[in-house]
């Protein structure tokens, strides 16, 4: 059995019901143990009334797979996994802006956006918007760069993310829509797979 | 089916009657008039019970389900008559009981304008709750009350708060009768049984040499007490409750030995540190029995019985965790174990039983001293109810020995507050364990401190005329803390000298007949009055001050470190 008490990034995926409050039944489970949520992205996901919550937190093994066992023992969770950063593809957006006079006089605009990946999304008289997407290390170069030229405003999305192994969740949950019994959910055939894909 | 007519109000007393929660223990206050207004109506049906306090109807919904097996409902109403339900809700959440509490709320529009007695009691209850809801259309009444209902007793049970708007309650609809629930898309109430993990525990049970059972309240709640015989006796294993399994197995059987944990006994505290394998059934390794976890069964093999997944490695990592219902895991482990005589190894608790009786029982429940001790008061209990009654203690030292000493022939006798140690719980639990098992004899024991918490329960009592044997183990402190006071912190008895009132004359203001024993020489007949009376009778019994709950595994200690004195 593994004992891994190392603190790392883990990726939470659950899927949910699109219920009010849902939100903060999952938020305290992680405040009730003085977990601090990393990063938070909740969205409708590819099937109706049906939502994904990607959460990032810094955490032991062991704490996260309880966690998510709690997570996963709440009525309107349909599923919950977690991932460590080499198991997932993920991006974060992040937009910039600055003053239109700063970059035009003193940045070369078209590096800037060929460095970094980057696109303008709003070019204003008095400012213009930027946008990457990336993992942290790389939004955060371009927030540093602009840094000296008067950057306005800074946001950054959270994670969203994407299991590499994972067969997918879609035709799972196109099974919920058919409303099956419940006997027949599928956790149990990754239950030899503990350090794979499924929590349990 | 044609629809008629209904209010949110009707609805709601529809759905309790179709549940069977004939019962129901509440307070009505301004914002669930309307549910009481329709209950007038219902009173043929369903018999309501006005407590005086809401965690005294919570609790009692908390008996109520203990003794029957049903769900407890509670009615309350907004603000604080909400508030009052937390207390309960948390208890009924880390004990695994089965309630729908029903609160009335503020008209929807004004949620969030700090209206009189608003409070937003769904974000207060939820880590004390399995699931909660608030209503504000009458429409939604009928299907989340079957939600409700089935999500409360369905899986690992658990309370259930539906705050319903006045409105709502208010509104009429088109009712089409009402249709229980049974499934939920996103919710699993059992995993799936995987044959190959039921292969794994038969093998490592059968290869045993010194196999140890523990369990706790998952037999009583999976209904599984049959089962569970059935499976301890086909392979003569010995086995160990935890304070909420107790009387899941009857005290005497002979492999039953004995409780574990804190104040448990002597043998199953240091054997499970000596067994080879530990076959843990519906209980979740509470820090109460476990002791210090890096010290605990570390040898053993450990075999994880539970319906709830979350808790399979939670504290005590399983080599086996049988997911499933214990009344289906069960069998299949009796199926594949081999017969097996293990009276050797059922010996070497037999010798632990001895050595705990002479060292430590002996003189709790026969004393030498003048005082009286709250050992013997038990004993006796047991020799005038012979383990028929149903026994409700509230918290502290009188609950360690109620529950060391008590003697319990069938199920569902054993009502406490495990978890989350609730003092105030057993008056108000002991009307409701009442209600839900008229037939049977239900005696409270409780301490002075706990029972000047809920006391005004007695007027419960004077009105509804249940009849309840309440036992006040006196022994002027706050016993169990004082206790610690003593052994931990030099004896500095801080704010654990607590008075009390006449009870006797209290009981009498309530009419309720009562009587208070200070010599020996009274108590037999004194306890034997209290059960043949007909109806309620308090009974205080004066105990020695200063005397403390022994054996004990001390804060911070292995189970094997366990202390006879």
């Amino acid at each position: 059995m593994e004992t891994n008490t190392e603190k790392q990034e883990y990726t939470i995926t659950v899927y949910t019901e699109n219920q009010v409050g849902l939100l903060n039944r999952i938020a305290i489970i992680f405040s009730r143990r003085k977990i601090n949520v990393e990063s938070l992205n909740t969205s409708p996901s590819e099937i109706a009334g049906i939502h994904r919550f990607t959460i990032v937190v810094m955490e032991s093994h062991d704490v996260v797979l309880k966690v998510v066992r709690q997570i996963e023992k709440q009525v309107e969770v349909l599923k919950a996994y977690f991932n460590t950063n080499d198991e997932i593809v993920w991006q974060e957006l992040a937009l910039y802006k600055v003053l239109s006079e700063e970059i035009t006089e003193k940045v070369k605009v078209e590096r800037l956006l060929r460095e970094y990946g980057a696109r303008a999304v709003a070019i204003r008289k008095d400012f213009i918007v930027f946008e990457t997407t990336g993992h942290r290390e790389e939004t955060n170069k371009l927030m540093k760069a602009l840094e000296p030229f008067g950057l306005v405003e800074f946001v950054r999305s959270a994670r969203v993310a994407i299991i590499k192994e994972s067969s997918g969740f879609h035709e799972k949950l196109k099974d919920f829509e058919k409303k099956q019994p419940s006997e027949e959910v599928i956790e149990n055939e990754y239950l030899g797979k503990r350090e794979a894909v499924f929590t349990m | 089916m044609a629809t008629k007519k209904l209010t949110g109000s009707q609805a709601v007393l529809e759905a309790c009657i179709a549940e069977g929660a004939e019962t129901i223990f509440g307070y009505p206050g301004g914002a669930i008039m309307p549910i009481y207004d329709a209950l007038y109506d219902y009173n043929d049906q369903l018999t309501h019970i006005l407590v005086r306090h809401e965690q005294g109807g919570i609790h009692a919904g908390q008996g109520y389900a203990r003794t029957s097996g049903k769900v407890g409902v509670v009615f309350a109403t907004s603000g604080p008559g909400a508030t009052n339900l937390v207390t309960g809700l948390a208890d009924a959440m880390i004990d695994s009981t089965p309630l729908v509490c029903i609160t009335g709320q503020v008209f929807a529009h004004l949620l969030g304008t700090d209206a009189f007695q608003e409070t937003d009691i769904i974000n207060i209850t939820m880590p004390v709750t399995k699931w909660n809801y608030q209503v504000t259309d009458a429409t939604e009444i009928p299907g989340i009350l079957a939600k409700a209902f089935y999500l409360a007793r369905s899986g690992r049970p658990g309370p259930v708060l539906i705050d319903i708007t006045k409105n709502a309650q208010i509104q009429s609809f088109d009712y089409e009768g009402y249709t229980p629930c049974n499934h939920i898309r996103s919710y699993r109430p059992k995993p799936v049984i995987r044959k190959n993990f039921i292969d794994e525990a038969v093998e490592l049970i059968n290869n045993a040499q010194k196999p140890l059972v523990i369990f706790g309240q998952g037999v009583i709640l999976g209904k599984a007490e049959k089962e569970f015989k059935k499976f301890i006796e086909k392979s003569g294993m010995p086995a160990a409750w935890t304070i909420l399994g107790l009387s899941a197995l009857p005290t005497d059987h002979p492999q039953n030995v004995g409780m574990l944990g804190m104040h448990g006994n002597y043998g199953p505290n240091v054997l499970t540190n000596e067994c080879d394998v530990l076959i843990a059934v519906g209980m979740r390794f509470d820090d109460r029995v476990t002791g210090r976890l890096d010290k605990y069964a570390k040898q053993a093999k450990v075999i994880h019985l539970d319906i709830d997944p979350s808790e399979i490695d939670k504290n005590v990592k399983a080599h086996v965790g049988v997911w499933g219902d214990c009344k289906e895991t069960l069998p299949l482990l009796t199926l594949g174990i081999q017969q097996k005589d293990r009276s050797e190894w059922l010996k070497v608790f037999a010798d632990y039983t001895q050595k705990e009786y002479d060292q430590c029982i002996k003189e709790e429940i026969y004393p030498s001293t003048e005082e009286m001790t709250m050992g013997e008061v038990i004993r006796i209990v047991n020799e005038t109810t012979k383990g028929n009654a149903v026994v409700v203690t509230d918290v502290g030292q009188h609950q360690m020995v109620a529950c060391r000493y008590a003697k319990f022939n069938q199920t569902r006798s054993n009502v406490t507050s495990g978890g989350l140690g609730t003092m105030g719980f057993a008056l108000p639990a002991a009307i409701g364990a009442k209600f839900g098992a008229l037939d049977r004899t239900v005696i409270a024991v409780i301490g002075d401190g706990g029972i000047q918490m809920t006391i005004q329960e007695l007027g419960t009592i004077m009105q509804t005329g249940v009849d309840v044997k309440i036992m006040i183990l006196n022994n002027q402190f706050l016993g169990m803390v004082r206790q610690w006071q003593q052994l931990f912190n030099d004896k500095r008895y801080s704010f654990v000298d607590i008075q009390s009132p006449d009870y006797v004359m209290v009981a009498k203001a309530y009419g309720i007949e009562g009587s208070k024993v200070v010599h020996r020489k009274d108590l037999q007949t004194a306890i034997q009055t209290m059960l043949a009376h007909k109806g309620s009778y308090l009974l205080e019994v004066m105990v020695g001050k200063e005397n403390n709950v022994f054996p004990m595994v001390p804060q911070g200690c292995s189970v094997s470190e366990i202390r006879l004195k």
